[in-house]
């Protein structure tokens, strides 16, 4: 009875010892990135995932520039046979199906992508940047601050993602400024800061004197003419600190370490984690001002932070509308696109 | 009016890297190389200039670092096209791939990690004359633009009046002939990709050193591919080289300003305007495109 009893104990603490020693274990972790790491959109996703490997949650590793041609589905499933992580994040635009086609064949792995598509059951879930609060907010401070009430906006292409971010900044300029005219301009090219810089010479040679900087590029544009900008994806005041006054931020901590949680208690299931890239939960915030803390009228600010906090407290939405901006396109063109 | 001067100016800037692309390119192909290294040429002259202008503090050192890089990977054509004698579509490509994945690759080592884009505290600044007058948007430029155009005469001075254009015409056109007569083919084709790889060089320091100060991997774009039509359009003549790369440059300045404008118009139509009147205008002149006859066919002495 008493050796029973040793036994039993023995084996509850093995149990436990053991129990402890898996939830201490970090959760492998795989980035698969069609463009590379230093492309900001993946850029933000890696910067996540690298910080909660330096906190010990995961074991991270990945391969990025897999590109659009097929390579996607062959890395994913030599990943999920090879190294079988419990999580794999990435970004499916340009490889929607193959993403979707492998993650059905390992519902045991939980797959977390960056799509403009809806999750599916049981394991993929997506995420998108959903920073078009910060957005309405910098372009509440866009109209306030031009003088020529002309602000323009570089952006890459007319997708939803990028729509939804520039309307939601026209939104923001329109309701500060009513007279605030916003010219669009698109490049065609998510990489291409000379075109860029040059789009936004175009601008600035139109009469605007403010810049919304969607892509790298038009920061220089504005610096040379001695103008404000407006950064975006992350902090970039340290480009021109001068000239960029804030801007959108994406962060996806938020949702890295929701999915982590979730995987690890074992609630794991397929979500659209949008709300994570919002503002609510610190997935997405407006940048600091910099040196332009001391320059802006108090006003202007209290009202942005006012507007900011109603945000933050479910007590006010920003409009999501993925058109094309009206300034960029032929009168009736919407409908018909729409 | 004024919108015209700003659209020339534009029009200059942005022609800029294109031509000195192009005039490297038809110098190499006048020899009787296709260069089509050309692409990762630009980037990786353009990311070493920045590297060494940052790691230096000197921009002049930062473009001789890009020319010293375009010359290098010419002289990496060169061995295997000319001194092996491999097929130059596939040369100049693997060139083109192994430049940007080096770039890609030491970008990552130097700079990984960062969410923004490198740039220099000091790059090349516009020299502006006619200030004040209506022309100063024409001719705020760096002197990069300027000297573009002088290496256009320069250039047709070299190739057409000049005992070593002859001899550089003469192995991209009869290498045989050129070599009866006693001119060495091999040497000739080098100082070619030599000369090429140098403007090449400066064209992407241009973009780098110049017009962003700044580096970011897409900052090559195309340009590259873009010089080597301009080269067909201008049938491997410097003016009609400038010219092609005139065209190209002011329609894509012309588009960004219409959209800019808030032209009504659909913007795609505009993004295709550069690229739909250059394939026209090469589907015109192209007819009468006079390639040199040697090109692409490596030279090996008979016996």
């Amino acid at each position: 009875m008493k050796k029973l009893a040793l036994l039993v104990c023995l084996l509850l603490l093995l149990a436990s010892f053991g129990g402890v020693a898996a939830q201490d274990e970090p959760l492998v972790v795989f980035g698969a990135f069609a463009t590379p790491i230093e492309e900001p959109w993946d850029g933000v996703i890696h910067a996540a995932l690298t910080k909660a490997q330096e906190d010990g949650l995961i074991d991270y590793s990945f391969q990025d520039e897999i590109g659009y041609s097929g390579d996607m589905e062959i890395v994913l499933r030599e990943v999920a046979d090879d190294l079988q992580p419990a999580i794999i994040f990435g970004d499916a635009f340009g490889n929607e199906e193959a993403v979707r086609r492998v993650a059905r064949d390992y519902p045991e792995i939980a797959f977390v992508f960056g799509s403009g598509l809806g999750p599916s059951q049981p394991n993929l879930s997506v995420f998108d940047n959903w920073i078009h609060e910060p957005a309405y907010l910098s372009g509440m401070l866009a109209g306030s601050l031009t003088e020529s009430n002309v602000i323009g906006v570089v952006g890459g292409y007319p997708v939803p993602e990028v729509n939804r971010i520039i309307n939601a900044f026209v939104q923001g300029a329109t309701e500060a400024n009513p007279d605030a005219q916003v010219l669009v301009t698109f490049l065609n090219s998510w990489f291409d800061p000379a075109a860029a810089k040059e789009a936004a010479l175009a601008q600035i040679d139109a009469g605007a004197d403010v810049l919304f900087a969607e892509r790298f590029g038009v920061i220089e544009a504005a610096q040379e003419n001695g103008l404000l900008a407006f950064g975006n994806m992350s902090d970039q005041n340290e480009l021109a600190p001068e000239t960029v006054v804030t801007g959108p931020v994406w962060d996806m901590e938020p949702t890295v370490d929701f999915v982590i949680n979730q995987v690890a208690s074992g609630a794991y299931t397929g979500l659209d984690l949008k709300d994570f890239s919002m503002m609510g939960q610190g997935g997405a915030s407006l940048a600091p001002y910099h040196s332009f803390e001391d320059t802006l009228d108090p006003d202007l600010v209290a009202m942005v932070s006012a507007r900011q906090q109603e945000i933050v407290d479910g007590l006010f939405r920003v409009d999501i509308n993925e058109e094309i901006p009206a300034e960029a396109v032929v009168p009736g063109e919407a409908t018909i696109g729409g | 009016m004024e919108f015209i001067f700003t659209l020339l100016g534009a029009t200059l800037r942005i022609s800029t890297p294109i031509l000195y692309g192009a005039l490297g390119e038809m110098v190499v192909e006048r020899a009787g190389i296709l260069n089509l290294g050309i692409e990762g040429t630009m980037l990786l002259s353009a990311f070493g200039g920045f590297v060494a202008a940052q790691l230096s503090g000197s921009i002049y050192l930062g473009l001789a670092t890009a020319i010293a890089i375009g010359i290098l990977l010419s002289l990496l054509m060169g061995f295997l096209s000319i001194t092996l004698g491999l097929n130059q579509h596939v040369c100049g490509l693997g060139i083109t791939l192994l430049a940007s994945g080096l770039a890609l690759f030491l970008f990552r080592i130097i700079y990984g990690g960062e969410s923004i884009p490198p740039a220099l505290e000091e790059s090349f600044p516009q020299l502006r004359l006619f200030s004040g007058t209506i022309l100063e948007p024409v001719f705020s430029q760096y002197v990069f633009t300027y000297a573009a155009f002088l290496f256009v005469p320069l250039l047709a001075w070299l190739l057409y009046r000049t005992s070593f254009g002859l001899r550089l015409r003469s192995v991209g056109e009869n290498p045989e002939a050129a070599d009866t007569a006693g001119i060495s083919v091999f040497r000739t084709r080098y100082v070619a990709l030599i000369i090429g790889g140098a403007l090449m060089g400066i064209g992407g320091a241009f973009l780098s050193l110049a017009q962003l100060g700044a580096f970011t991997h897409g900052i090559i774009n195309g340009r590259g591919w873009v010089a080597i039509a301009i080269v067909i359009f201008g049938n491997w003549k410097p003016w009609r080289v400038l010219a092609g790369a005139l065209l190209f440059g002011g329609l894509q300045a012309l588009q960004l300003r219409l959209q800019a404008e808030g032209v009504q118009l659909p913007y795609e139509i505009l993004l295709m305007l550069p690229y739909v009147l250059t394939i026209v205008a090469i589907a015109i002149t192209g007819r009468n495109a006079s390639y040199p006859a040697a090109l692409l066919k490596p030279y090996r002495r008979e016996g």
